[in-house]
């Protein structure tokens, strides 16, 4: 069992806590320097989901939202591989999505958008990476939808996702974004995360996950933080 | 190190019906609830809760709180602690601040144990919400432990007189423990 503590957050790719541009984080992020914590087994340790965890149908969203029929829209498969920074699988890692459905429109309660629900399309699902870090999901392409930040603004096009990893030190809140979506470079979300970082957030379009005669397919990558080099002194 | 981190970004407004779906009423099975007790679990059965306030001391009523601890021995249910959780308790714990009156996160649990001889009794906590970009990790430690609370290495490291924002005050059987996002009682958050 390899104990060593992960390496640091890096803050050079993640977004600072308060950004102005995204109006709820000014009240809402937090303002004082975080404090150091000598890593611990309640930082080495975290949630155990195995695969018995989720259901057959729980990575495909095309079906597990099936009242009467197919869901509208494009179907897509998203797959990809768990990683952490030495580029080491993280296997059996739990990963949780959830989506707007093809109108943009959330089935959450509080979602006003004019936008049609879909009988047919909950939105959520989930599966816990393979022994080399793949996972899976089949889904339809989430619509963009507005939002009240600013004047006209427009989510791009997303797909949420949350992960654990090893343990809780590494969990990771994300969200996967689409290659040549015009509103990426309007959207003060995508743009909290630093260029030249935010661009990781951006599947990739790839005929090898597509399926013939069925769905196109997107290649996303997810890198947690890794292993420390050397033990770190306690 | 050959790849880079990938970035972190809001849990957004919308992720009840993905990670609390039942606390909330929709049509799919919850990983995790804020009941973390089991029939099996042994140890001594406590409620935690409290509300998020952001920086105009409003109640956060979209905030998602989740909890990491050990059994009532101090063992955690995951292989890298060796000794073995010899319960059947998990210790993982979800919870939305959005469904109960008012704004709450509550969790029922068992008691966590010590550690080992230097840590006081404490429970990992992460904080996400609409508005915060990337998650935060704080740690929840008890108003009844005050001997193990003076010597915890965590603890002591911690300015004096921002102490209190960690440590859950007892009240019956309940503890309170309120999460201050910023102000003069902001929470302590760590650099986990
Ligand atoms: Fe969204």
């Amino acid at each position: 069992m390899n104990d060593r503590p992960f390496n640091r957050r890096d803050w050079a790719s993640h977004p600072p806590f308060i950004d102005p541009a995204y109006k709820s984080t000014p009240l809402r992020g937090q303002t004082k320097p975080l404090m150091p914590i000598i890593p611990g087994l309640s930082e080495l340790t975290g949630p155990v989901y195995g695969a018995e965890a989720v259901g057959p149908l729980d990575s495909d969203l095309t079906k597990n939202g099936v009242k009467d029929g197919e869901p509208q829209g494009e179907r897509i498969i998203v797959a990809g591989r768990v990683l952490d920074e030495d580029g080491k699988p993280q296997p059996n890692t739990l990963l949780e999505i959830w989506q707007a459905n093809a109108a943009g429109r959330y089935v959450h309660h509080s979602d006003q958008h004019d936008a049609p629900l879909d009988p047919n399309f909950l939105g959520a699902g989930r599966c816990v990476a393979d022994e080399n870090g793949f996972y899976r999901f089949t889904t339809i392409k989430p619509g963009a939808y507005p939002w009240p930040n600013h004047k006209n603004a427009w989510r791009p096009n997303h797909i949420h996702f949350s992960l654990f990893g090893p343990a809780f030190a590494t969990r990771l809140i994300t969200q996967m974004y689409f290659p040549g979506d015009p509103l990426l470079e309007l959207d003060p979300i995508y743009k909290s995360s630093p260029e030249g970082a935010r661009e990781r957030m951006v599947a990739e379009f790839s005929l090898d996950v597509t399926q013939e005669l069925f769905a196109l397919g997107y290649r996303f990558d997810i890198v947690l933080r890794g292993r420390q080099a050397t033990p770190m002194e306690t | 190190m050959t790849l880079k981190q990938t970035p972190s970004q809001t849990v957004g407004p919308y992720f009840a019906y993905g990670l609390t779906p039942e606390q909330y009423g929709y049509d799919f099975k919850d990983l995790a609830s804020g009941d973390l007790s089991t029939a099996a679990s042994q140890g001594q059965s406590i409620r935690i809760e409290g509300c998020v306030y952001d920086g105009e001391g409003n109640k956060v009523p979209d905030a998602m709180i989740e909890i990491w601890q050990a059994d009532g021995q101090g063992r955690f249910a995951h292989p890298a602690d060796g000794r073995g959780s010899n319960t059947d308790f998990k210790g993982f714990g979800r919870f939305g601040t959005g469904t109960d009156g008012h704004n709450r996160f509550i969790f029922d649990t068992i008691k966590p144990g010590a550690i080992d001889q230097q840590q006081a009794p404490h429970i990992s906590v992460i904080v996400t919400m609409r508005g915060l970009l990337t998650h935060t990790f704080t740690r929840i430690y008890f108003s009844d432990e005050g001997a193990a609370n003076e010597t915890d290495p965590v603890l002591s490291s911690v300015d004096e007189d921002r102490r209190p924002t960690l440590i859950a005050q007892k009240q019956g059987s309940t503890y309170r423990f309120d999460i201050h996002m910023q102000g003069e009682n902001e929470t302590v958050f760590f650099d986990v």
